[in-house]
């Protein structure tokens, strides 16, 4: 049985021995408080010898989320950054503390953006506790004291004295309401090219992620889950492989999957690839992607389709036009194929439920495993593990409801499950699949007068959160071509506007995926925008200049490309080679981006994308080292999907199995990436996300100026660059 | 039984032959900083070195395995992570979820020992392993760092706590 209790606040306090829990190594068991040091505010607990705990209740999955949220924490408390680490909040505290850190949820590039307020808030509150514990101390007015890394001091006297000293007075006093926060021009820890908190053990091997996860008397489980959407197990022979060595015991998952519980993880995967099953296959054991592209195709020009973006009357404006032009477009289904496999540990006991799991929203894992476990959310608990890559991926449950129905067969024993690469790539929750017809009315001095953009395909809401569906709209679809607003709007201003879509659901379960929706719309829109430029023989900046003039943050970063990239200098051939450029923008998360990117195609067709040189405007820039990492990181999983990325259908199932057949972006193929930043304050704007958008577009529109071929539909592995 | 000499010492333990070196490290070892990311050599995560040559142990049965070939681990690299690889991708924060970044170290120990010296092409050469974060600039940034013996030429400027710039 687990010795887990809660304390007055909520706290797990594990007990080690009494948990029969000896741990091998430094297993998560999320905020312990087990000294009893001081929780200043519930993101600041203050130990005696000035180290600082800072409360992270978003996930860390390489985005650097951990260490930005951090650092404004610690800017608001006047911390010494030297002396400040992390720990995580489980969900279960955050549940039992009436959601005390909020929303755990971490993808849309909203670690930061979506909790800034609120953690600065909790840390200046802490600081105005600290000093007022001070003041006490000294029984001086508080307006005497100010505090600096650590450090308060009484200007009258000079007397000092460290956070760890006046912790635990700090502690008793109230929390204040009234907390004012800095202007970001004052800030010394935020806004610097601090290091990561979380670098040193990820070179050593020390760094422990789910996979790697051991727990005493822990057993292993691999699984397979029916090849087919929508398929189910008909039978299994457990005999046959129940003698194998080390083989515990042979379990159906849900009416879908079978899995191999055995003492160690090689020696299940071994017995279950190894067990005979049968499978019935279902109602969609003969669909191919051929299918999936027609039934998008009619949606191109079905009656029926949601409006997410209208002005005058595009349909109209497009009859009388003096000229049209028209295009369709597609974008594939693709998996995460994050580097470490999906993987849970679960523990069920009839009275408990314990589950230690990468993922990027405890909340939804907390529900997932009280669920899966039939025990109210109080007697679960989730212990979140750093990820081995999350893009989206993470944000989903099912192995976490596989893990845990595993566990349920074996109360009282700890059970890791691990997906094999294989399992990974072919249950996947893809990025959704999307065809788009865009027309283009111009009149007779070539001005664009009418636009029609006509998305048919898949919708994520409908797979993951069907109350998300607004009467029959998913407002999600129009990622990047909202009306002007904040979030995701189009840059663009066109007199008479259509942006529609006509949502088809091919069997293949869609998910959230790095800068998803926007990652295609904004391929539809900024390559025919250059199509246009084009056929109206205008220069591809001087033509999105014409357009963007009334969206002056928009083409902020694009001109800061331009600028950057020197646009109006033909670039230098590279090793004989000519170089051509592209250019894309867009916005979404919160931030404006463009990008120019620099490739040269060989006679033979050999595509080399030398430089991308990428301006972002996130409002507030916490860590601008890390910004460039993500920036540079968005192009290699932009480049990755642009360059190979698909998933095809054939027989009802995923034919990509691995990276043999799922190929990515490898150190030959990254180009050199220029990050520009230009934080233009006033908003805060994420970061891990919008960059990818302008990836493909960019490149796509610089192979077209390469060759004058244009591709309209990914990947570019499909299609021969060799010059005719 | 299974002798295999791991980081300086013999380790015995109880796996099947066909058992690949990756499982046994992980698994009979307790080493899991190789890790698991394809199991058909196509991702690097799982490198070792089996005298001093970067191996993709995850397609590596420990029957093939001599009982004196070397094997040295991330956690053999260095008692400390003070290997001057491991330096370099701290000083640069090189790892984002850092998954793959054990691989990629081993990898780039044994390039450094071949060609202390590497050009980009060489670099593109044995640097075949995947990270999905896309790291890829900082790891040759910090590839370069440790052949030119300092890190100032990548311009990050990072600052780090200890005061020092990198």
């Amino acid at each position: 049985m687990s010795a887990a209790v809660v304390d007055r606040r909520g706290f797990l306090k594990v007990s080690a021995s009494a948990a029969g829990l000896t741990l091998a190594m430094q297993v998560p068991f999320g905020a312990q408080a087990q000294d009893a040091s001081p929780e200043v505010t519930v993101w600041v607990v203050m130990k005696p010898d000035d180290a600082i705990v800072v409360r992270i209740a978003r996930s860390e999955m390489g985005q650097g989320t951990l260490t930005g949220l951090a650092q404004l924490v610690a800017e608001e408390l006047d911390a010494n950054w030297a002396k400040v680490t992390t720990e995580y909040p489980t969900p279960g505290q955050n549940l039992a503390r009436n959601r005390a850190w909020g929303n755990f949820s971490t993808g849309g590039s909203r670690g930061i953006r979506e909790s800034h307020d609120y953690v600065r808030k909790g840390g200046a509150a802490a600081r105005m506790m600290l000093v007022q514990a001070a003041a006490n101390e000294w029984k001086v007015p508080v307006a005497e004291c100010r505090a600096a890394n650590s450090v308060i001091t009484h200007g009258p006297t000079g007397r000092t004295i460290s956070y760890g000293k006046v912790a635990s007075a700090a502690a008793r006093l109230p929390v204040p309401t009234d907390v004012p926060l800095k202007d970001p021009k004052d800030w010394k820890i935020a806004g610097k090219r601090l290091a990561r908190l979380d670098t040193v053990d990820k070179v050593t091997g020390k760094q422990v992620y789910g996979a790697d996860l051991k727990l005493p008397g822990m057993l292993n489980a691999a699984i397979r889950d029916c090849p087919v959407f929508g398929g189910k197990v008909r039978s299994f022979n457990a005999a046959a492989v129940a003698s194998r060595p080390g083989v515990k015991k042979i379990v159906q998952v849900g009416d879908s999957a079978v899995a191999v519980v055995a003492d160690t993880w090689w020696r299940a995967k071994s017995a279950l690839d190894a067990l005979p099953i049968e499978w019935d296959e279902g109602p969609n054991a003969k669909v191919s992607s051929a299918d999936v592209a027609a039934i998008l195709k009619a949606g191109l020009d079905a009656p029926e389709a949601a409006v997410g973006n209208r002005v005058g009357d595009a349909k109209a404006a497009l009859a009388s036009a003096a000229r049209r032009i028209e295009a369709v477009y597609s974008y594939p289904h693709q998996n995460h194929a994050t580097m470490e496999p999906m993987n849970a540990t679960a523990r069920w006991t009839p009275e408990r439920c314990e589950v230690w799991t990468p993922t990027q929203n405890g909340e939804a894992a907390l529900a997932a495993t009280s669920e899966a476990a039939g025990l109210p959310a109080r007697q679960c608990e989730v212990y979140k593990i750093h990820l081995g890559g999350g893009f989206g991926r993470r944000g989903m449950t099912d192995w976490i409801r596989q893990a845990v129905a595993i566990a349920k067969e074996m109360p009282g024993t700890p059970v890791k499950l691990l997906w094999t690469r294989e399992e990974d790539m072919l249950h996947g929750r893809f990025h959704p699949v999307t065809q788009c017809k865009l027309q283009a009315g111009l009149d007779a001095q070539g001005n664009v007068t009418a636009l029609h953009m006509r998305i048919s395909g898949q919708s994520i809401l409908a797979g993951v959160n069907p109350q998300g569906i607004q009467g029959g709209r998913d407002p999600v679809v129009f990622q990047g071509l909202n009306p002007p607003g904040p979030e995701a709007s189009i840059g663009y201003t066109v007199p008479n506007l259509l942006i529609d879509h006509a949502m088809r659901n091919p069997p293949v379960p869609p998910g959230f995926w790095r800068g998803v929706n926007l990652n295609q719309n904004t391929i539809y829109l900024e390559c025919f925008i250059d199509e246009i430029a084009a056929a109206t023989r205008q220069d591809p900046l001087a033509l999105r200049r014409k357009l963007m003039a009334q969206h002056p943050k928009h083409l902020a970063v694009l001109n800061a490309v331009a600028q950057k990239v020197g646009w109006e200098r033909p670039p230098a051939d590279i090793g004989g080679q000519k170089v051509f450029r592209g250019l894309a923008q867009t916005m979404g998360f919160g931030s404006y981006v463009a990008a120019c990117a620099e490739v040269s195609v060989s006679a033979d067709g050999d595509l080399k994308v030398h430089r991308i040189v990428a301006a972002t405007d996130p409002g507030h820039a916490v860590n601008p080292q890390q910004i460039e990492a993500q920036v540079e990181g968005s192009f290699a999983y932009g480049l990755s999907a642009a360059l190979f990325g698909e998933c095809t259908l054939k027989n009802g199932r995923i034919e990509q199995d691995n990276f043999s057949t799922y190929p990515v972006v490898h150190m030959q193929h990254m180009p050199k990436v220029e990050t520009v930043l230009v934080p233009s304050g006033g908003f805060w704007g994420g970061v891990g996300e919008p960059t990818i958008a302008v990836a493909a577009p960019a490149v796509l529109n610089a192979i077209f100026a390469a060759t004058g071929k244009r591709i309209r539909d990914l990947p570019l592995k499909h299609h021969s660059l060799k010059r005719a | 039984m299974a002798t295999l000499h791991v980081n300086g010492a013999p380790r015995t333990f109880d796996a099947e032959p066909d058992t690949p070196l990756l499982w046994a490290l992980r698994e009979q070892l307790g080493l899991t900083g190789t890790k698991y990311g394809c199991g058909i050599a196509a991702c690097g995560a799982c490198t070792v070195h089996i005298d001093g040559v970067p191996t993709r142990s995850c397609v590596r049965p420990i029957s093939t395995i001599g009982a004196n070939e070397k094997v040295v681990t991330i956690e053999g690299l260095s008692p400390d992570g003070s290997h001057p690889v491991q330096r370099a991708w701290v000083q640069l924060d090189v790892p984002q979820c850092g998954y793959c970044q054990c691989g990629m170290v081993m990898t780039a120990v044994a390039l450094l020992q071949a060609k202390p010296n590497p050009t980009d092409a060489d670099i593109d050469e044995a640097m075949t392993n995947i990270c999905r974060c896309g790291t890829y600039n900082r790891i040759r940034a910090a590839i370069k760092a440790v052949a030119q013996g300092s890190t100032r030429s990548a311009g990050l400027n990072i600052q780090h706590v200890d005061g020092s710039v990198a």
